[in-house]
């Protein structure tokens, strides 16, 4: 037996087993098809920081599926993971069964993640309808040459942008605003014009960063109807970030809850409502003192 | 489509001035002065040099200050192209070396264009800017150092070597000598007219609405997948392609031309076209260039001053059309003279000037 082989053996013999972390919770009606996100040991290092550790989520095909936490928890870091804008220093993430490794944004929006952001990011100088248009960029194309040339191809496919974007414009009853300039629509209206402009990509995964920031109560139970209304529409999953709870709590099916980068509860709503380990993260420790102070009076 | 509309009127105005200008030009041939005569052909060529860097600093946003290096790239293959079919085939046709020697400068430069795009476009801002003004820099240098002759029918090439066999097109530093000038006006007048075809198409297409969400987000771009680099390229590449045709148009507009001609003084001077003319407009581009080519030669009196006058306008223009106040004085005017009253955007500019003061 030759020195190397005995090397293996031993370090075989060393190797420690650990369990894989479960699967999360899934809705009964996307069992048997194949998730839309599966992510295992996702983790990224900020130089000696630690962002985000051992994210392990699996979101159905059609599920809502929410991502709460404190500020600073890393749930933005997260869906900039999956948006391949950082790329993750441990673990993978697979997009329809696809491995993500190696994907840049491009490439992961081409395989069907679509989001929004936090702070909004329209391409406000541009009218709203153009906006929804450079949604369909991948979508319906036509080349450089058909354009400058203004080919027949350029009349039929530029026809077919506009009418695709009204239409898609019409979920927030936005057809009529199409001339209007983005940067000059009112705020909930910037919000919804950046979904629309995700939903144009054709996602089969459409993260929303906070979509009701700064919507007031009325705005949000539109959004909360209007969000629901995609999901049975085009049969995709939706993964949100909120801080609104009635948001959060009313409209998705599993929930993941995020501090200091670790997930802390995976749950249902009652579920992760109930869980005292979410509730110390929200509101912190109850004082030692203060049941006895309680009991006393 | 009040919108549409709009693109439609901006494009036809455009096009309407350029076709009304050499109708004119043709016109009254006969009343102009030699001088003016003679800035025809240049003013075309600054034209398309205007329009085309608009493409690169105006849609796509990024600032370039090389463009006079793809000019240079330009004007040298026209000259060298011509006079190789000239000498080496003997082609009389004038016409036909002309377009043969605008396309291959096109080709050229637009090749350059992509050389350079590759290692410049993956820099921003302030740091690309640099790096095109080196990169205009060492065109002129290498350009310096190139010999060209014709031999036979066959063209030789020289660096820093002058002594070639046959007719010498290219003289290094002593540039291009005894050029046939087979320049037309009509021809700079087709020039510009393809130019402005190319842009104003370009910019109402996927690829334009492409280029310009690089501009407005770039982070947002790419996460409805658009790849960044490659329409900041298909921008850079363009331009430099038909910096590349005016170059060839105007190099075989003089009989002798010297690559010292396009410094780095040339590269600035069209971007003073494009910021006078109003950034990302192109018909701004196409006025400014034609009235700021025009003026030097009628003030030839005052030339010391020109430059200190240009960098005094450059920040006024850049404070006029940045301040909410003047927005609203310039937008109060437009609406005074179309009698419709204040635009809506102007209503919210002077509001946001309201609650600052």
């Amino acid at each position: 037996m030759s020195e190397a082989a005995g090397k293996i053996r031993k370090r075989n013999a060393d190797t420690k087993m650990v369990p894989v972390p479960s699967q999360s919770i899934i809705p009964e009606r996307d069992i048997g098809k194949m998730p839309v996100l599966e992510c295992k040991h996702l983790g990224i290092d900020f130089g000696g920081l630690t962002a985000v550790e051992d994210f392990n989520l699996t979101i159905g095909r059609t599920e809502i599926a929410g991502l709460i936490g404190p500020n600073g928890a890393g749930k933005t870091t997260v869906f900039n993971l999956l948006t391949k804008v950082y790329e993750p220093t441990r673990g993978s993430a697979m997009i329809n069964g696809i491995d993500m490794h190696g994907m840049d944004t491009v490439a992961a929006s081409r395989h069907g993640i679509a989001r929004t952001f936090q702070n909004i990011r329209l391409f406000s100088n541009m009218s709203v309808e153009d906006n929804v248009r450079i949604g369909l960029h991948s979508q319906i194309r036509y080349g450089m040459f058909t354009g400058i040339c203004r080919l027949p191809g350029y009349w039929k496919k530029e026809r077919e942008q506009h009418e695709k974007a009204l239409e898609l414009l019409s979920i927030f009853g936005m057809q009529d605003m199409g001339d209007v300039q983005a940067g000059s629509l009112p705020y909930g209206a910037q919000r919804r014009l950046e979904i629309v402009r995700a939903l144009a990509t054709n996602p089969s995964l459409l993260l929303l960063d906070e979509p009701a920031a700064g919507m007031n109560p009325h705005e949000t139970q539109e959004l909360m109807d209007n969000i629901i209304r995609i999901r049975d529409q085009f049969q995709i999953a939706v993964m949100l970030i909120e801080h609104d709870m009635n948001l959060v709590m009313g409209i998705c099916e599993g929930i993941c809850v995020l501090n200091y980068g670790k997930i802390i509860a995976k749950g249902t709503a009652e579920e992760i409502q109930r869980n005292p380990v979410v509730i110390e993260a929200y509101l912190g420790k109850q004082h030692q003192g203060a049941e006895k102070e309680a009991a006393q009076a | 489509m009040s919108a549409k509309k709009k693109k439609l009127i901006y494009n036809a105005v455009t096009f309407g001035v350029v076709i009304l200008a050499f109708l004119l030009c043709n016109l009254f041939y006969g009343q102009m002065s030699r001088s003016l005569r003679a800035q025809l052909i240049p003013i075309c060529c600054w034209i398309v040099m205007a329009v085309s860097l608009n493409l690169v600093v105006g849609i796509s946003g990024e600032l370039s200050l090389g463009h006079a290096g793809f000019m240079s790239i330009g004007a040298f293959t026209g000259i060298i192209i011509s006079g190789w079919l000239l000498k080496g085939f003997q082609m009389e046709n004038e016409t036909l070396r002309l377009v043969l020697s605008i396309v291959a400068g096109g080709a050229v430069a637009g090749l350059l264009g992509f050389l350079i795009g590759i290692p410049v476009l993956r820099l921003r801002g302030d740091y690309l800017a640099i790096v095109t003004l080196a990169f205009g820099e060492i065109i002129r240098n290498v350009l310096n150092c190139v010999y060209t002759s014709v031999d036979g029918t066959r063209l030789v090439f020289g660096f820093i070597n002058p002594t070639l066999p046959g007719t010498l097109l290219l003289n290094g530093p002593n540039g291009a000598v005894s050029v046939s000038k087979i320049a037309t006006f009509t021809a700079g007048f087709l020039l510009v007219l393809a130019a402005l075809v190319v842009v104003l198409n370009l910019i109402n297409s996927r690829t334009g609405r492409a280029i310009m969400a690089t501009r407005d987000n770039r982070i947002a771009a790419e996460s409805v997948g658009i790849n960044v680099t490659r329409y900041k390229m298909i921008a850079f590449v363009t331009a430099a392609a038909l910096a590349g045709m005016a170059g060839a148009l105007y190099g075989l507009n003089y009989s002798t031309l010297v690559p010292g001609k396009f410094k780095f003084d040339q590269s600035i001077n069209v971007l003073v076209f494009v910021v006078l003319g109003g950034i990302g407009n192109t018909l701004g581009a196409v006025i400014s260039a034609t009235v700021l080519t025009i003026l030097p030669e009628m003030l030839r009196d005052f030339a010391d001053y020109r430059m200190l006058v240009y960098a005094v306008l450059l920040i006024v223009m850049m404070l006029v059309t940045n301040t909410p106040a003047t927005k609203a004085f310039f937008n109060n005017l437009k609406g005074l003279l179309s009698r419709k009253g204040p635009r809506k955007t102007v209503e919210v500019s002077q509001r946001k000037g309201g609650d600052r003061a």
